[in-house]
């Protein structure tokens, strides 16, 4: 039994089919986004999440509805996961009036109050300390409400970073901390960057625990991330969690030039974790290949009607230009 | 009326408001039972507890991103930098978070956060404790940006920034923490983009900021025994600044000096001047002068005089603009 299946063996098949729907509709969402793209409709440049699926839907399928969530611009993953409405979220990427923030953030910048998701953030590390001050509320108002923050492997090396460690392990505040290491900040690999590989360590020198597991297993990133949300919902205090993960192939959409080699470009479609889920799925859970066809037909309708709404949506106008600066 | 300091009318709009809002929350370092690295705070931490008066470590950067969050999460922050020579270690949380969250998240957040930090000069401190760094908050929109010379207007002005639902600047003056004046014992709160007119003077028009207030009145009373009358004009809010009573009363003496003790070059005194030339353009009878901090390092010891304006320095200039037209 691989380790994937293992700890999918205390799954519910429901539960397992939930997340497969999840994952397989970021996945195709985000191809429609890489489309769109390309063929210029999207504003800017665009941080596909591609691969690094289990990630979101694994945590955020741990909180409650009443958590918070704060993550980074490689977040379209993160907002649908949290249930973002993705036709909101495709209108944003394209800036058209009825994007989730208007048309005004962009790809980069999406907002849910509503759902618990409190932004994504285009400034490495900057909302660390700031989804860290989103939990402080929460512990000064016991609410009893825990915040989780996505931040990628680059942002390890911001000083915010270590700053908030430090702050959140002496207040005990209530945040779960999801680094995804992706392997790389833009192009240059962990290998040129980190001093110490396992960014999980990191929480030794602050007195709290850090966990590095596989971020392509979702059931081990689920139940890696519901014992910390449990801590800290229990006045525990912070968990640093290190999901090892594989990007897509560029930083960006737009992204320039070349990282390592050809074989390094590819290596995502090895570790995929949606071909991955699914040998689990079809293989000791014994769900039936139709099935998953049919969340995968699904899924591309979904992503389908979401760009059909964007593009039929006005992009936003002059009027929305001076609104929302001051509240 | 009576008298209090300018730290102690500080002090009163802040614990009025906390006695008022349970949801303020102070953030920064030596600021519980310390009571501040000035001692504004005093005895606000034996009132309110540690946890509403929430000492911290030595992370400005992260203690800024705190302060956002819990403003984003419904609270009020009011996070104190020790001197506004460090402030730099917060300006993105500042530059790129604070002022424009509400905008780029269309709207579906509010930042409730005053950042309190006061400017020093003449401390014999050095480079890097005796700077006033307002333009750098002047150039980022999307900030409320406060500099009050006096306690009334500091506690008038600060009671308003705690209500904001923005993220407000509030800059303070080391040198006017023990300075004493008029503060009425009953509730007011003074509106942001509102200048006030300190003096009536119908010859020049002297736009002072901070510290340069009470030294351009030292200035305008000894021009007068010189037969030249001196308006002097406080804008008191940098971010609204009420360009309209700076241009009304520039029209009516025709000449203008700004000072600051602010770096003289792309100093807050550049953009009011600008305000000033396209709003009076025509009733301009001579050049617009700004007499400012030196565009240098600030020297510790008795050499730092020569880089920061004073009275005399003002007076100086005043005289020069009286005899060029």
């Amino acid at each position: 039994m691989t380790d994937e299946a293992q700890h999918a063996a205390a799954v519910s098949p429901e539960q397992a089919l939930g997340w497969y729907r999840q994952m397989v509709h970021i996945r195709k969402f985000e191809e429609k986004v890489v489309e769109l793209s390309g063929r210029g409709l999207v504003s800017g440049s665009t941080h596909p999440c591609i691969a690094q699926e289990a990630v979101s839907v694994g945590c955020i399928s741990a909180l409650n509805a009443e958590d918070l969530v704060l993550a980074t611009y490689r977040g379209h993953g993160t907002f649908l996961a949290r249930g973002g409405d993705p036709k909101a979220a495709m209108a944003e990427i394209l800036c058209r009036e009825t994007g989730c923030c208007k048309g005004k953030g962009g790809s980069m910048h999406l907002c849910d109050p509503d759902i618990g998701f409190l932004g994504t953030n285009a400034i490495v590390a900057a909302h660390i300390p700031i989804a860290s001050g989103v939990a402080l509320a929460n512990q000064l108002k016991k609410t009893n409400r825990v915040t989780l923050c996505l931040f990628g492997d680059g942002a390890s090396c911001e000083g915010a970073f270590y700053e908030t460690l430090n702050m959140v392990a002496l207040w005990k505040v209530p945040v779960v901390l999801v680094c995804e290491n992706n392997g790389y900040a833009i192009s240059v690999p962990v290998k040129k960057s980190l001093s110490v590989p396992e960014i999980a360590t990191r929480a030794q020198g602050f007195d709290m625990p850090g966990i590095s597991i596989d971020g392509n297993d979702i059931a081990e990133v689920y139940e890696t991330t519901r014992r910390a949300v449990e801590r800290a919902r229990e006045g525990g205090g912070p968990t640093l969690i290190e999901c090892r993960t594989v990007r897509w192939e560029r930083h960006s959409a737009l992204s320039a030039g070349f990282y390592e080699s050809r074989e390094e470009r590819k290596r995502w479609q090895v570790v995929d974790p949606i071909p991955r889920f699914r040998t689990v799925l079809t293989g000791q859970m014994a769900v039936q290949a139709s099935v998953l066809e049919e969340i995968e037909q699904e899924a591309e309708e979904a992503a389908e009607d979401a760009a059909e709404f964007a593009i039929r949506s006005p992009l936003t106008g002059t009027a929305q230009l001076e609104q929302d600066i001051f509240a | 009326m009576r008298e209090i300091t300018y730290s102690q009318a500080i002090n009163e709009a802040i614990r009025e408001e906390m006695r008022r809002d349970p949801d303020i929350v102070l953030l920064g370092q030596d600021i519980g039972v310390y009571g501040g690295t000035f001692g504004v705070y005093r005895g606000l931490c034996e009132e309110f507890g540690e946890d509403r008066v929430r000492d911290g470590p030595l992370s400005e950067a992260a203690t800024a991103g705190f302060g956002i969050g819990l403003a984003v999460a419904g609270m009020r922050a009011i996070v104190e930098i020790e001197f506004m020579d460090f402030s730099p270690l917060i300006l993105d949380a500042v530059a790129n978070q604070a002022s424009k969250m509400r905008y780029f998240f269309g709207g579906k957040v509010k930042v409730p956060l005053v950042l309190r930090m006061p400017s020093a000069s003449k401390l014999g401190l050095g480079a890097q404790h005796s700077q006033s760094l307002e333009s750098w908050f002047m150039h980022t929109p999307g900030l409320l940006i406060a500099m009050p010379s006096t306690p009334y207007d500091a506690k008038g002005l600060l009671k308003t920034a705690v209500r904001q639902d923005n993220p407000v600047i509030f800059i303070e003056h080391v040198r006017l923490y023990a300075t004493k004046g008029e503060v009425p014992g009953e509730e007011y709160r003074l509106p942001f983009g509102s200048a006030r007119i300190v003096r009536e003077g119908s010859d020049v028009t002297v736009v002072a900021i901070a510290m340069m207030v009470q030294e351009a009145v030292q200035a305008a009373g000894e021009l007068e025994k010189e037969g030249i009358s001196v308006e002097i004009i406080d804008p008191r809010t940098l971010a609204p600044l009420d360009g309209e009573t700076i241009v009304e009363s520039v029209k009516k003496t025709g000449r203008m000096v700004v000072t600051h003790e602010a770096y003289r070059t792309a100093g807050v005194g550049a953009e009011i001047g600008q305000v000033a030339l396209e709003g009076a353009f025509d009733y301009l009878v001579a050049p617009i002068r700004r007499v400012a901090g030196k565009d240098q390092p600030i020297p510790a010891g008795p050499l730092q005089d020569e880089v920061f304006p004073d009275r005399d320095k003002l007076a100086a200039a005043i005289r020069d603009l009286m005899e060029e037209g």
